[in-house]
């Protein structure tokens, strides 16, 4: 059949089951919007208030999902505005495809008017982009976008379209088959040394990542902790993959990790790397890193081996599948020594201690694991909110931790919780962020009107910057330079204006009635929580420390 | 710090010079020489690296490298079983009194004179980046008064055929 070039793209996304998809739209992507308008019937598209929303809510879709999230935005500004939703989808693995609008081909190079050379912007931060210079490339085009996206380490990708390419017509064969790239070999010469490795260690600790997420490893993963009797502690883009009470969770590690965890990862034989990347927040001293242990690294990214930290054994390939093939090669053990000697370490673990009269972070936190049920999907922003987060929030299911892990991109929450929630509208979406990380990007909350998404925002307000004030508390003598901003936003009054619901609340008590009333809503609800603005997020490793340095108080 | 000559086939598109270039420079890998140039195969075009480091960070180039889309093939190229090139225009500042001293080292080093002119005389040197080295050595006596390499572009010997 011969279909313009909007039509076309309203094809593909159809034949790659994208059926959401999040954008704004503008002067180069009007051909485009006019075909959404036609396939509005199969192909929902969410509106934000700003492409950084809209990017971080496809992002926000594809990690609780597992399928490729789509954003649209216009040429320019739109095109520029997506960009920190781009990279932390890059930062994090994050399989997406961002569609680009650009001034007409004839008007490409001549500074016009919304132009922007956005392929050379996100070089960078995308696995691949391209810029379509005939119709006839198009469909071809995209699905390529679509299978890089997912193919290997995933990531997004971005195709930028100038106008009259949407315009143009063409011939248009259904594919009824998604294309799909070859896969990439596995490397596994090593798979019998990884197993001796592990068959004869006495103190082995796994340490794992989003990989074990992104490639569906979980069972496998745990299958290897029982099995074997490993430990495992995983960062932060793999909190929910074991749960809380799990015997072989050891917990969150790294910057502000458990201390046994680290202790463990210390003193470990072998350690075994799962789909991680040895990041400076996770490896804070890459030289003294599980110093005393045989390191084996599985990655699906040959890239990531001997990266950040030389490693002794690698296997590099789809994690699920390596997992598989060497709990086979694993004989059962049991390591109760070592185990006890975590367990004597876990009573050092950092508590933090109890408050009815004022907010404490970890109360909060219980309690909306507690109220918003095992169902629950929770997004995050960035900052000691998030940490605590990690921390504190004990019944995460898989894929239900939402955050920015590698980018640290402050006021990715909200966009993601309405990403989100797009995805699962009959599962709970708590959205939990800081002042500081909400007021960038709170006014997504018209967008959670529009759709009436009931996603529940609750705010750690310590009316600071909290985890840059920690680090000026800690480094620089308390000189706190912009990081007390004397805001007065009242959040009930400005949730109300964007028609959404507000709750204040100074204790538990307060917090717990305001949570179950928000439950019951069909809209957003924000819950401003008053916290104090010298609670730290404890413990803490400094920077290029060890677990010896642990800052504890 | 060891040199390295690395050959990267990527695919012909525009574009895919920056590409590379960009991920060098984001990850603080040294960029000697580039060259690039289409092949024999119409969509496959060959960039000739020559890069600075230890080994870590040599893997790390050829991996990261490996993993844009475009690239078809890379693969480092041993000095031994290699066959490294360059070409060398150099000016010199040359009359009646040094003309002939300096055709004398031209002659040994095998350099052509492509242009003279009364006070100038301008030379190609084809060969090894060390014998290009070489002969500029031996040159900095004179006056130089321009000089561009074009950076080293190289291939295996015997039968091997990349790209195919």
């Amino acid at each position: 059949m011969i279909l313009t070039g909007a039509e076309i793209i309203a094809e593909v996304l159809l034949e790659q089951q994208a059926d959401t998809v999040f954008g704004y739209p503008g002067g180069a992507v009007l051909n485009i919007y006019d075909a959404l308008y036609k396939y509005r019937d199969k192909i929902h598209h969410t509106m934000t208030a700003h492409e950084q929303g809209a990017a971080h809510a496809a992002d926000g879709y594809a990690r609780a999902t597992g399928k490729t999230g789509v954003v649209i935005a216009t040429s320019g500004p739109g095109a520029t505005n997506l960009v920190t939703g781009i990279a932390t989808a890059y930062m994090d693995s994050v399989p997406m495809v961002a569609i680009t609008g650009n001034v007409s081909t004839p008007l490409i190079g001549r500074d016009s008017f919304q132009e922007i050379y956005i392929a050379g912007i996100t070089m960078p931060i995308t696995k691949h982009n391209y810029v379509v210079r005939h119709v006839e490339d198009l469909a071809d085009i995209l699905r390529s976008a679509f299978a890089i996206a997912q193919e290997g380490r995933k990531g997004p990708v971005l195709v930028d379209i100038p106008k009259d390419v949407t315009a143009a017509k063409t011939e248009f064969e259904r594919r009824p088959d998604p294309v799909r790239l070859a896969k990439p070999v596995s490397q596994l010469d090593y798979l019998e040394q990884a197993a001796a490795a592990i068959n004869k260690a006495e103190r082995p600790v796994i340490y794992f990542g989003g990989g074990v997420s992104a490639s569906g490893a979980g069972e496998c993963l745990r299958e290897l902790t029982e099995k074997a009797d490993i430990p495992a502690a995983y960062t932060i883009m793999a909190a929910g993959v074991l749960g809380y009470k799990e015997k072989h969770n050891l917990g969150l590690m790294g910057m502000h990790g458990c201390l046994s965890a680290n202790r463990a990862v210390d003193e470990a034989d072998v350690v075994i790397a799962v789909g991680t990347r040895f990041s400076d927040r996770v490896a804070l001293n890459t030289d003294k890193f599980a110093e005393k242990a045989t390191i084996i690294q599985i990655d699906i990214d040959p890239s990531e081996i001997n990266k950040n930290v030389m490693v002794d054994i690698s296997l590099v390939g789809d994690v699920k599948e390596i997992l598989t093939r060497l709990n086979r090669l694993i004989q059962p053990a049991e390591h109760t020594g070592w185990m006890n000697r975590i367990a004597e370490w876990q009573k050092d673990d950092f508590q933090p201690q109890d408050s009815d009269s004022v907010l404490k972070p970890h109360q909060v936190l219980n309690a909306v694991c507690e109220l918003a049920g095992p169902d629950a999907i929770y997004v995050t922003d960035v900052g000691q909110h998030q940490m605590w987060a990690a921390q504190y929030l004990h019944h995460i299911s898989p894929h239900s931790f939402l955050t920015s892990g590698g980018l640290g991109t402050m006021g990715y929450g909200y966009g993601a919780a309405i990403g989100a929630k797009t995805a699962f509208p009959q599962r709970p979406v708590v959205h939990i962020t800081g002042d500081g990380s909400f007021h960038m990007n709170m006014n997504e909350a018209c967008t959670a009107v529009s759709y009436q998404l009931p996603v529940i925002t609750v705010i750690m307000n310590n009316a600071v910057l909290g985890m840059v004030r920690q680090w000026q508390d800690a480094f620089y003598g308390r000189r706190f330079a912009s990081s007390e901003p004397e805001r007065r936003t009242d959040y009930v009054k400005v949730a109300e204006g964007f028609g959404a619901k507000g709750f204040r609340c100074t204790n538990i008590a307060e917090f717990r009635a305001a949570f179950a009333e928000a439950m019951q809503q069909n809209g957003p609800v924000w819950i401003d929580c008053v916290i104090d603005r010298e609670e730290k997020v404890l413990p803490m490793i400094p920077s290029g420390g060890t677990v010896r340095d642990t800052i504890m108080n | 710090m060891k040199k390295q000559v690395l050959s990267v086939l990527v695919q012909n598109h525009a574009g895919v010079l920056a590409r590379v270039a960009s991920l060098f420079c984001q990850r603080g890998f040294n960029i000697d020489s580039l060259t690039v140039s289409a092949t024999n195969l119409p969509d496959i075009s060959r960039i000739t690296i020559v890069t600075q480091g230890d080994e870590q960070m040599f893997s790390q180039i050829v991996k990261q490298t490996g993993k844009l889309i475009e690239t078809k093939e890379i693969f480092p190229l041993d000095a031994s079983s290699s066959l490294l090139r360059e070409l060398l225009l150099v000016k010199v500042a040359a009359d009646e009194t040094n003309r002939s001293a300096i055709h004398e080292i031209a002659n040994i080093y095998k350099a052509k004179i492509i242009d003279l002119s009364v006070s100038s005389m301008v030379m190609e040197l084809t060969g090894e980046p060390d014998k290009i080295d070489g002969f500029l050595q031996v040159l900095a006596q004179y006056d130089i008064l321009e000089m561009c390499r074009t950076g080293v572009t190289a291939m295996e010997r015997g039968s091997v055929r990349h790209g195919g």
